[in-house]
């Protein structure tokens, strides 16, 4: 039997959106994003797509060489970013690969650019997303190097810190992202995170299934130190080929042990120098 | 589009994109379809997440192969090769479907005696003239062996001696889709009168030397996976593993789907990969099923529809040809007969003719006046794009309109190209930005200086597709309407609004004139204005008082009834459908394809968009020609005796209690049509199609293999080079490149036919998803223009060494027609190849940029020579011979012609609070 084509792209339609946005208590769900590099064919629709809604101005034209990727990095200007990894090696054909990768910020659980925002300008929204208030931000950059995976970066020309906001003016109006609504291959996602991990994990068995076994999630599950993320991936190789950390670290993790050991320090220091120029003074 | 034509009776796709998802296995090849297509490449990727299996072959490893489950790397230009070793594999295993073929194909059809293939002529079928370096039609022996009833009244032996047994070389096309007589800058008839196909003789048995299954073994038997293997450059095992996968998962139980796009139409031998492309499905049994089929991939937005409702020199709407200076096209009843088939479909030529002639002519168009057949122009040679070019680089060309169109910059041979336009006393363009065409006297560096040039340009911009109403006709044939949100800026108008004043306004200017050829222009029905003033989406009225209505347009293409009257509108009543139609002035259609998509007033079935119903093939979302069809040729989905081939590839079956065809899609075969009918000896028409002749546009109601008529450069497709290759032709010594192909060879356009030392490497070019076209639309933007800033070619790290190139750094790239300069990306996506004991290097040039935009380029186009194909006029741009070097090359574009624009836009969204202005407006004080 030829099947009929509804349901086979978003998990939630458009139309589904104000419905799953709260349950039946009113409670709402965390939202996110699953972006699946397996299904993922570097169109970069999500890039343009999340420029055009936000009128996020260009970075530039720069040729860098770098396979298909010349904006690089996400940045303040660029708030999806599509990497391209070729792994060719004429020798062993069947293995050649070129991946993609659709990168945006993680909106993890617990954010430390949140943590470490002095302003408040940093929330978690009500769809349980890192959001960027711009017209508190004071433009400290503590965010900038709190984040372990390089999402956020500071406008020159107004002087603010900038990220994805996984579209919160959309989300308020029931409608998908633009990322995710523009994507062809449904290769990212949104929805309830819930769902989403669930429908992950069933999408790493059926391609493990299918042999390819590779396939692992990254970001959807707590690791030992570190949150899970509300924009998690389906990777195909370490993290680091697609410039992600392997063991992504809160910059408070381990702060007590640090602050013990720099007071430790200072009483050491204190009383070497105590001892060496009280003794030098008494000579 | 021919080669579709000459196989299945339309030259169109055969499926749709969405069915794409039902398949078991696809082949992509001269496509790249996940970056040209990307959003149809959605259902590909579906039926990858079922299991199904994506096989790319092509001479990159693009984004496509990317996400494909097997690549198979081949030296660009030598499609024909790796297919016929497809064809060769499906034969020799014997993994033909046996039961498809023997029914619905002219496998068991016998040829004429005196018919010689490329085999026995050492590279050219029978029929050559190297002298015209045509295949003449009365020396072709191409045709099926006459029948042994065929009245051998004087008549007809007359019609023989002048068509020959030929309605070979020159016949079907002409009567049916395909474009392109061979004019060769004379006239000359392109039709012999067509004869009676469906009683011609068969053998059941497969046997006989001279039936086509013979013939296609005898013919393909040398394209081994070896020779294969030496020509193209992948290994035989590659060859074989995308062999087995085709012939694995087709069947009963299985379909496989084929898709390609330019990659195999803009080569000198385009017509025939496709034809090659055409044997090997129906050889599998999967064309008009449900996951099968021939998926041809259009260039760009609605290029199907300018071929529908023609804007092709050569073709009427509807696919009638344009009538030409010969005797036999002087009046209506000639042209009908000679353009009409008997049998088939065809045989309603005369309705759809006439039809049309009431719609342009209207009252004037009366049966006593042959319906003012004769106010149509004729047609006395190629007015092709390339030939036309080619006059005006020669002076021979006063004026010229472009719309929606850069030649400038998107067409073969460049340089000349513009020195054709600096040749012109005028000039009109329309679009959207200032592109290559428009600025070719001020920004083109190899240009002379602009006072030098004499061409009067004027330029009109025009309106984007939110600021216009219209129906788009996408690659497989489905008409959707989009409406007019805004009204266009300024002074922008819709291409629309264009030609209806510029129709208006040459009316005006004539309107004393008494000269008989202005009758026609006068007579011309042109009331496509607004019944009532347009009132836009947010209820305010438009700006623009003389915009045409489109809709009136898309009723007339409909058409009605001119002696029936709407009951509610008082208007004339609209057609339901082709089948409508009347060949004695009682109808007006003014393009019979499209029939049935205004059925009645008030229901645009292309503004249909009923996707929540449980059908899978969703026939309520926007209509397909002819008929909301989806899939052509669907009676092949079922048996001979009507059923399902299998539970799992039901698609349309016969229903036997209430005598009709049924199934999810309409069916493209006469719905009441039982099975077991077979015609009698003296059928006529549709009642010459048997109930198991699916392919009801071919006189004989079967698939082609053996294409008697409707490719001028062969009945099978055979492997020629390119017009410029490293390499020589393997296979037929004698033929280098196709020996029907025209050069237009002279100072501007010279051309190397041998494998010149010069001329090392194989170039092929391509387009990325980031850019559209040449560019004229994505190059004046700087959200795309930040994604892919410069022209640049891909080359391997091996012939990067050998050249002393670095990545990122520039290169020239030499044709013998010039030289061009451009970035390096060096990868390993592109790899030397091992052919016939040589290591053959291939690089990939986008053809992209151009002088005009924000970011600027080398063109491409500069260095691929003018050459045309024998059916459809169609250059070889998608590969030639060039040289590297490390370097840049002088006289270049470098400078943008218009400064960037770095937002979109600056103007505050109106009406809106600060906060909620949009997150990326990053300005002090925001």
């Amino acid at each position: 039997m030829i099947e009929p084509l509804r349901n086979v792209m978003q998990l939630v339609r458009p139309e589904e959106i104000a419905a799953v946005q709260r349950d039946a208590n009113g409670v709402r769900p965390a939202m996110g994003f699953f972006t699946d590099t397996t299904l993922c064919i570097g169109c970069k629709a999500c890039e343009v797509a999340c420029k055009q809604w936000n009128q996020l101005p260009s970075d530039g034209f720069h040729f860098t060489g770098n396979s298909y990727d010349n904006t690089s990095h996400l940045s303040e200007t660029t708030w999806r970013h599509v990497a391209f990894v070729e792994q060719i090696d004429s020798g062993q054909r069947e293995k050649n690969r070129w991946l993609m990768m659709s990168d945006v910020c993680k909106h993890c659980v617990e954010a430390p650019c949140q943590e470490s925002c002095p302003t408040g300008a940093l929330i978690y929204n009500e769809f349980g997303d890192v959001y960027i208030q711009p017209d508190i931000c004071n433009g400290c950059g503590y965010c900038i190097s709190a984040c372990p995976f390089g999402v956020i970066g500071r406008s020159a020309e107004d002087g603010h810190a900038h990220k994805c906001t996984l579209c919160y003016d959309r989300q308020k109006d029931d409608m998908t992202p633009a990322c995710a609504k523009a994507c062809p291959t449904a290769s990212i996602q949104f929805g309830p995170v819930e769902t989403l991990r669930e429908h992950a994990r069933q999408r790493v068995e059926e391609l493990h299934v299918r042999g390819e076994t590779e396939a692992y999630l990254y970001g959807a599950d707590a690791t030992a130190e570190y949150s899970p993320l509300n924009a998690f991936f389906l990777l195909t190789d370490h993290p680091n080929a697609y410039n992600l950390p392997e063991a992504p670290k809160k910059p408070t993790t381990g702060m007590t042990k640090r602050y013990g050991w720099s007071l430790l320090a200072g009483v050491a220091l204190t009383v070497f120098s105590a001892l060496a120029f009280g003794t030098g003074g008494r000579k | 589009m021919p080669s579709l034509g000459a196989t299945f009776g339309r030259g169109a796709a055969t499926t749709y994109q969405q069915d794409l998802a039902n398949s078991d296995c696809i082949l992509i090849m001269g496509s790249n379809m996940a970056e040209a297509h990307p959003v149809g490449f959605r259902w590909p990727m579906k039926a990858k997440a079922k299991g199904g299996k994506i096989i790319h072959v092509d001479p990159r490893f693009t984004r496509t192969s990317a996400v494909s489950d097997v690549y198979v790397p081949i030296r660009a230009g030598s499609d024909i090769a790796f297919l016929g070793g497809l064809v060769n594999y499906v034969l020799t295993h014997e993994r033909w479907f046996k039961e498809y073929v023997l029914a619905y194909t002219n496998a068991a059809n016998l040829i004429d005696v005196e018919f010689q293939d490329t085999e026995e002529l050492d590279g050219v079928f029978s029929g050559y003239d190297p002298v015209s370096r045509e295949y003449q039609a009365n020396k072709a022996h191409w045709d099926y062996e006459k029948p042994p009833t065929d009245g051998p009244s004087a008549g007809d032996d007359e019609e023989d001696s002048d068509g020959g047994a030929g309605q070979g070389a020159r016949h079907e096309e002409g009567a049916h889709g395909t474009h392109g007589y061979g004019l060769m800058g004379g006239a000359s008839a392109h039709t012999t009168r067509p004869k009676d196909v469906t009683h011609a003789p068969r053998d059941e048995t497969l046997q006989d030397p001279r039936c086509v299954m013979q013939i296609l073994r005898r013919h393909f038997a040398r394209y081994t996976p070896e020779t294969v293997s030496q020509i193209c450059g992948c290994s035989p095992e590659q060859l074989i593993e995308v062999a087995e996968l085709l012939c694995d998962n087709s069947g009963r139980e299985r379909t496989a789907a084929l898709c390609y796009a330019v990659g195999w139409t803009q080569h000198s031998t385009g017509v025939q990969i496709i034809r090659a492309a055409s044997i090997l499905q129906t050889l599998l049994g999967n064309i008009g099923r449900p996951g099968g089929g021939i998926l041809a991939l259009r260039g760009h937005a609605s290029i199907q529809g300018s071929t529908d409702i023609s804007t092709l020199y050569d073709l009427l709407p509807g696919y009638l040809p344009q009538p030409i200076a010969d005797p036999r096209h002087e009046t209506l009843d000639g042209y009908c007969e000679m353009e009409g088939l008997p049998t088939g479909y065809w045989v309603h030529f005369k309705e759809f003719a006439v039809s049309l002639l009431k719609a342009w002519y209207g009252r004037e168009a009366q049966p006593e006046n042959n319906f003012r057949f004769q106010w149509l122009p004729r047609i006395d040679g190629d007015y092709s794009m390339v030939p036309y070019f080619d006059k005006m680089a020669k002076g021979e060309v006063e004026g010229y309109f472009v719309l929606g169109q850069n030649p400038a910059a998107g067409t073969s041979n460049g340089k000349r190209v513009r020195k054709g336009l600096r040749s012109l006393k005028w000039l009109v363009v329309a679009d959207w930005f200032e592109t290559e065409t428009a600025t070719f006297w001020r920004d083109d560096p190899q240009g002379p200086p602009p006072a030098e040039v004499g061409t009067e340009v004027f330029f009109f911009p025009a309106a984007s597709m939110p600021e216009k109403e219209g129906s788009v006709t996408n690659t497989q044939r489905l008409l959707q309407w989009h409406d007019r949100s805004v009204d266009p800026p300024g002074d922008c108008r819709s291409d629309l609004w264009f030609v209806y004043n510029l129709g208006k306004r040459l009316k005006e200017l004539y309107k004393d004139s008494i000269d008989p050829r202005d009758a026609s222009l006068l007579s011309l029905t042109w009331d496509y204005g607004y019944e009532h003033p347009l009132r836009l989406p947010d209820g305010t009225m438009s700006r623009i008082a003389d915009e045409p209505d489109a809709d009136r347009v898309l009723q007339e293409i409909n058409g009605w009834h001119t002696d029936k009257t709407d009951t509610t509108t008082g208007k004339p009543l609209l057609l339901s459908g082709f089948s409508d139609c009347k060949d004695d002035g009682s109808t007006a259609c003014g393009g019979w394809v499209y029939s049935g998509v205004y059925p009645e007033y008030g229901h645009n079935r292309a503004r249909d968009r009923e996707s929540h119903d449980s059908n899978p093939v969703h026939p309520n979302w926007g209509f397909a020609w002819p008929h909301n069809r989806r899939i052509l040729y669907n009676r092949a989905s079922a048996d001979p005796q009507g059923n399902p081939w299998s539970e799992r590839k039901k698609y349309l079956w016969w229903d036997a209690a209430k005598r009709t065809w049924t199934g999810y899609d309409q069916p493209d075969f006469p719905p009441d049509k039982a099975p077991d009918y077979r015609p009698g000896p003296d059928s006529k028409g549709m009642d010459a199609i048997g109930g198991t002749d699916p392919f009801i546009m071919k006189p004989d109601g079967r698939a082609w293999l053996f294409a008697p008529g409707g490719a001028k450069d062969g009945p099978l497709p055979a492997h020629y080079e390119p017009i410029e290759s490293p390499l020589h032709n393997l296979l037929h010594p004698k033929y280098q490149d196709s020996p029907t192909v025209r050069y237009f060879e002279g100072p501007d356009n010279p051309i190397a036919h041998t494998p010149e030392s010069a001329y090392p490497i194989v170039a092929c070019t391509f387009r990325m998803t980031e850019h559209y076209l040449s560019g004229p639309m994505s190059r004046f933007n700087s959200w795309l223009n930040e994604l892919m800033p410069a022209m640049f070619v891909e080359l391997s790290p091996e012939l990067a060494a050998e050249k002393g190139i670095v990545n990122g750094g520039w290169l020239t790239v030499r044709s013998p027609r010039g030289e061009i300069e451009a970035r390096a990306l060096v990868t390993r996506r592109l790899h030397p190849l091992q052919v016939q004991g040589q290591t053959v290097h291939q690089v990939g040039i986008p053809f992209q940029w151009g002088y005009a935009g924000e970011t600027v380029g080398s063109n491409v186009n500069d260095l691929i020579a003018m050459s045309a194909d024998a059916n459809v006029s169609m250059h070889e741009t998608k590969v030639f011979a060039c040289q590297i070097v490390a370097g840049r090359s002088a006289r270049q574009p470098t400078e943008p012609s218009v400064p960037t624009a770095r937002y979109a836009n600056w103007e505050r969204i109106p009406d809106t609070p600060a906060a909620a202005q949009p997150e990326g407006h990053m300005r002090k004080n925001s």
